[in-house]
């Protein structure tokens, strides 16, 4: 008898991820879970927006068309799908994936996870004395909490594992911890309780390892970068997880890309900060405990995790309004340009001076000499071919912004010479959404499963 | 002898609000021991200083051959209020490999560094 395995693919790193990637997660090779992960920090924020100007939307759209091309898997070979695509809408998004199977014919159970929404009782909460502080900078709620658009709280894999036992072939969750998508369906499988804290810290590494899609399966790996096959092929990770929480990283065959040691271990220190202590709505792991090893072909085995109780409070995101954006950019050719470039920085200085503009924050950057590694790139740009200029500015009042953005296609007659790459038409005004992040207490949040 | 960073190491970082995560992973398992002797605490934040206004914080992760450094105050504000092109921190990771380490000729050899 073979040892049983639990096997779950990843299919999306972020909203805006390869359309494909969940179709071919199901069509090149067998899976028993496809694990969708839609939700950055702020997309909860451009999600509100969204459902406050039509209460139908407020989920990821890009879920539905995903759906469609992976629903004959789910309904004919019982691929379960488990997605955090629903946004701030999870019962929204279930309807437009029923409508997508009625269309095609077929019925479809979907598990909802709701109740990780804080917006409808903040004001109540914070009554209550939950001053949900800013993580970082300890500041009070109460210091923006008239310009909130969001919150919500990251729950753990509990629900989604109710949601299976209730028989869901998709389960839908709002502002799900990333990695409970896949920790939840291999805990589900084997039965893991609240207190197996190990093999639950394995499902948050197989989790972590999975939740930015092909960046554990060769995408932006850093090592051996030149000799990665393919790609534009590229196959996107899966976890064969096993009963004592060891698992195996590995992708479909006859696909591109690589994982190797290397590009999982890239991917285990991505986002990292405190590695003893990573915490979790289930779970502490710790990250100083993941043994590593490779198990032939585009085979890594991760074994002896440890993991520790959990804390009694959840993470909450919190988006607000933040006052306005904006930034213009000029491109200055050789010679000289770099030179071209600070001058054409400091005229335009000038002039926002001259026009009693005041910004938060005005930064210049000069693209191709040290817009990423600054002092350490050394004197790089003095000869450059080309170099952008890059200013960007910052305030709380969007016509200030505007009227900065008026400001940089002048410079093309009236500044330095050699000067092109204005064809893109004046900079866009932004309005930015901020992300605060706070802690709440567990016993206030109280998730709930529908199945539909 | 002198050794680049960035022939006997890769990294990956990211972002978390306004600070930067750099993991650093040595090439080879024989490397990490040089790698962790060398970089510092304090060496990390002389090289990057200039680029970030908060502390570095540095962790050890031997069984990845890896250290992970947090680079405080890195972002220009974090996250969708950062005006910097690298607004998320994905590239701080190679401007710690621009470090250049100053390795006894012996030790280097027995070690099989390339020299910069």
């Amino acid at each position: 008898m073979t040892e049983r395995i639990v096997r779950v693919a990843s299919g999306q790193g972020f909203w805006g991820d390869s359309l494909d990637a969940p179709r071919q997660q199901v069509e090149n090779g067998p899976i028993d879970y496809l694990m969708l992960d839609y939700l950055a920090e702020v997309t909860m924020s451009i999600l509100q927006k969204q459902k406050e100007r039509d209460p139908a939307m407020g989920y990821a759209r890009d879920f539905v068309g995903a759906m469609d091309s992976v629903l004959d898997a789910v309904t004919e070979r019982g691929v379960r799908v488990i997605a955090n695509a629903g946004g701030v809408n999870p019962p929204a998004c279930a309807i437009a994936i029923q409508g997508v199977a009625k269309k095609r014919g077929k019925s479809l159970r979907i598990g909802v996870v709701t109740g990780d929404d804080l917006l409808p009782r903040l004001n109540q909460l914070v009554e209550q004395g939950h001053a949900l502080a800013h993580m970082e900078t300890g500041e009070p709620l109460e210091t923006v909490r008239d310009r909130v658009l969001s919150a919500n709280a990251y729950i753990g894999s509990k629900p989604i594992v109710e949601a299976l036992s209730r028989k869901a072939q998709v389960v839908i969750t709002g502002r799900s911890t990333d990695t409970a998508l896949t920790m939840a369906p291999i805990r589900f499988e084997y039965g893991w309780t609240d207190t197996d804290y190990d093999r639950l810290a394995a499902g948050i590494v197989a989790g972590h390892i999975l939740e930015c899609g092909a960046q554990s399966s060769g995408g932006n790996c850093q090592y051996d970068w030149r000799n990665i096959p393919d790609l534009a092929n590229v196959g996107y990770p899966i976890a064969d997880a096993y009963e004592d929480g060891s698992f195996v990283v590995t992708k479909h065959p006859n696909t591109g890309g690589r994982v190797s040691v290397q590009s999982v271990s890239e991917q285990l220190v991505y986002e990292m900060g405190d590695p003893h202590g990573y915490i979790t709505p289930d779970v502490i792991a710790d990250f100083s405990t993941i043994h590593i090893e490779d198990a032939g072909p585009d085979r890594v085995r991760v074994f002896g995790i440890k993991g520790y109780a959990p804390t009694d409070k959840l993470k909450v995101s919190i988006a607000y309004r933040s006052g306005y954006k904006a930034v213009g950019t000029l491109v200055y050719s050789w010679p000289d340009a770099l030179e071209k470039a600070q001058l054409a920085d400091r005229i335009l200085r000038e002039r926002l001076d001259r026009l009693g503009l005041h910004f938060d924050e005005i930064l210049t950057e000069f693209v191709g000499a040290s817009a990423t590694h600054g002092p350490l790139a050394g004197n790089a740009g003095s000869d450059a071919p080309e170099i952008q200029l890059r200013v960007g500015v910052r305030s709380d009042d969007r016509a200030t912004v505007e009227r900065f953005t008026r400001e940089i296609a002048p410079l093309v007659l009236n500044g330095p010479p050699g000067v092109t790459g204005f064809a893109g038409g004046r900079p866009k005004v932004e309005e930015i959404v901020a992300y605060w992040p706070a802690l709440i207490d567990k016993t206030v949040v109280q998730t709930h499963v529908e199945i539909v | 002898m002198k050794v680049r960073l960035l022939d006997i190491a890769h990294a990956r970082s990211g972002d978390k609000g306004d600070t930067a995560n750099v993991g650093v992973i040595a090439n080879r398992p024989e490397w990490f021991p040089l790698i962790s002797r060398e970089l510092t605490q304090a060496r990390v934040a002389q090289h990057f200083a200039g680029m970030i206004n908060g502390d570095v914080d540095r962790f050890e992760l031997p069984n990845l051959n890896a250290l992970n450094f947090l680079l405080h105050g890195a972002l220009g504000g974090g996250g969708t209020l950062s005006l910097k092109t690298d607004a998320q921190g994905k590239v701080y990771s190679t401007a710690l490999l621009r470090m250049v380490l100053d390795v006894p000729d012996a030790e280097a050899r027995a070690l099989g560094l390339p020299s910069a």
